[in-house]
């Protein structure tokens, strides 16, 4: 199959999933179902990289910034921005594509392979909207709210980095977090959430509609859909970046 | 009533179904029996829509289901009941999850009235206090029965069986056969079967239909296949030599020349 027609297809199925819910009430509890198997399940991972990844960030930066000239505070600030740039939004959506990913991959490629959306299939039940819309839609709402609760955490993990290992006192890091920040780069980070989340639980979900076969195939599916929604993730980041941070001199 | 007429599919350049032809009644089990590859599956997912038939036409209760627009078919589907080869139980719901599935769906029924459905099928299908068990935690007997119980919970018109007996001792394919029979005469509905199990043809085929290379090779009843001279019907119905001998054993006491439930005991003196 080539590149063009999988795409043709990923996009007749994101076409397909928009149809009249044939109960509400269903939808919206299959919905909050998805919210908190993708938001709460993902959490415990998500607090660990987070706390690490700012942790991290503020060692390697203190070990970078050998000038005496650079006061400390700077320390914070750039903490602060690779964090909310890049830490938050693109590195803890690469894990969720592993983790959310391959989970909803697998869960419809098993239901497809255990012939239960041929079940929903003919009890009328649009399938594309019943399974796959309430998982992107999960994914939109809850993703975002990761990715802001990482980048409050990673903050907070380099600070305590930084007071225990004493490169940094709390008064300066804390001065240093309030110095020159851009709300803009909040909106980045969102605009970059809410388009990763889509890759994430969209890549996945047609690599699991789709997959014929048997238990093989479903692996192969769910490692497919990571490996694309990764490349997909890289991809965005960069397009996103190139958009909408200007960063030509001026 | 189910009717399809020249019903055509190929997949590529393999021709599947070839102008397959044939009217299915109320309350009779009708089967679709013939070889692996025959194209008997492909048939049946053409009648339930799962998938397009090239050609040909395919009418429920007299209205065709290819003029049909996404809300009448919705609505016939809601009519129809399936039961899958693997039971396709949703895996992560329990038992009253799985029948009830249909009910929370499309009904507006309270929830104890939804229950009282749910044990209602439950015991049709001769099952009790399995409620709160996962599929995962059932036999395979278990898992058709309520495979059963979810494809009638909404009192179907229509109802499609996939190999019901596939990995089922004879035992207990003969008490899923003899189910489905007793449901098909109790709520007068359409009952297609899809069967490999001799016995199955046997006991419950009121309308028959073998299928080979995608043809319809043969048509009849379970009373008329053991006189038929169809060569390929009968090399596929009675391949081994024992089901050969029970065929002439049964031809001999429908012509009154044996009594088959004779005592043997006098014979093995």
């Amino acid at each position: 199959m080539t590149i063009f027609t999988e795409f043709g297809r990923y996009l007749l199925m994101i076409r397909g999933m928009f149809s009249k819910p044939e109960n509400a009430r269903m939808y919206w509890k299959e919905f909050m179902h998805q919210c908190s198997e993708i938001g709460i399940g993902s959490l415990g991972i998500v607090a660990i990289i987070s706390v690490f990844m700012g942790a991290v960030s503020t060692l390697q930066t203190a070990y970078q910034l050998v000038s005496p000239f650079i006061p400390k505070s700077t320390i914070a600030q750039i903490v602060r921005d690779t964090v909310i740039l890049e830490f938050a939004p693109t590195l803890v959506c690469i894990v969720l594509a592993g983790v959310v990913g391959s989970k909803i991959a697998s869960e419809l490629g098993n239901m497809r392979v255990s012939e239960q959306i041929d079940a929903l299939e003919i009890m009328g039940i649009n399938t594309k909207t019943y399974l796959v819309l309430p998982k992107i839609a999960a994914a939109m709402l809850v993703i975002p709210m990761l990715v802001v609760i990482a980048g409050v955490l990673g903050i907070w993990g380099g600070r305590f980095a930084g007071i225990m290992s004493g490169i940094v006192s709390p008064s300066i890091y804390d001065k240093g977090l309030l110095q020159f920040f851009k709300p803009y780069n909040v909106f980045f980070a969102l605009v970059k959430a809410y388009t990763f989340a889509f890759i994430i639980s969209s890549i996945p979900a047609f690599y699991g509609y789709y997959v014929k076969g048997g238990a093989l195939e479903i692996g192969r599916a769910s490692t497919k859909s990571v490996v694309v929604s990764c490349v997909a993730i890289l991809f965005a980041d960069y397009v996103l970046a190139q958009l909408l941070l200007d960063a030509t001199p001026s | 009533m189910i009717e399809f007429t020249d019903i055509h599919k190929s997949f590529g350049e393999k021709i599947v179904l070839d102008g397959v032809s044939a009217r299915m009644e109320a309350g009779k089990c009708n089967l679709i029996i013939g070889t692996s590859g025959s194209g008997k599956t492909v048939l049946m997912k053409c009648l339930v829509g799962l998938i397009e038939p090239d050609s040909g036409q395919i009418s429920y209760g007299g209205v065709s289901f290819g003029q049909m627009d996404t809300d009448s078919r919705k609505e016939l589907r809601q009519q129809i009941g399936m039961l899958f080869q693997g039971s396709a139980l949703f895996d992560s719901m329990t038992v009253e999850q799985n029948i009830m599935f249909p009910l929370d769906m499309f009904t507006r029924k309270t929830y104890q009235e939804k229950l009282v459905r749910v044990n209602e099928v439950l015991n049709r299908v001769d099952l009790q206090g399995v409620n709160q068990k996962f599929p995962a935690e059932l036999s395979g007997g278990m898992k058709k029965r309520v495979g059963i119980a979810r494809a009638i919970v909404l009192n179907p018109k229509y109802l499609f069986c996939d190999e019901p007996n596939s990995g089922l001792d004879p035992q207990t394919s003969m008490l899923i056969d003899k189910l489905i029979q007793e449901i098909t005469i109790e709520y007068n509905i359409t009952t297609i079967v899809n069967t490999h199990d001799m016995n199955s043809v046997m006991e419950t085929g009121d309308h028959i239909i073998y299928m080979y290379q995608g043809k319809k090779e043969w048509e009849g009843s379970n009373k008329e296949i053991i006189f038929s001279k169809n060569d390929l019907l009968n090399r596929f119905i009675f391949a081994s030599e024992f089901l050969r001998d029970a065929k002439d054993m049964r031809m001999l006491e429908m012509k009154g020349k044996i009594d088959n439930n004779r005592n043997t005991d006098e014979l093995l003196k």
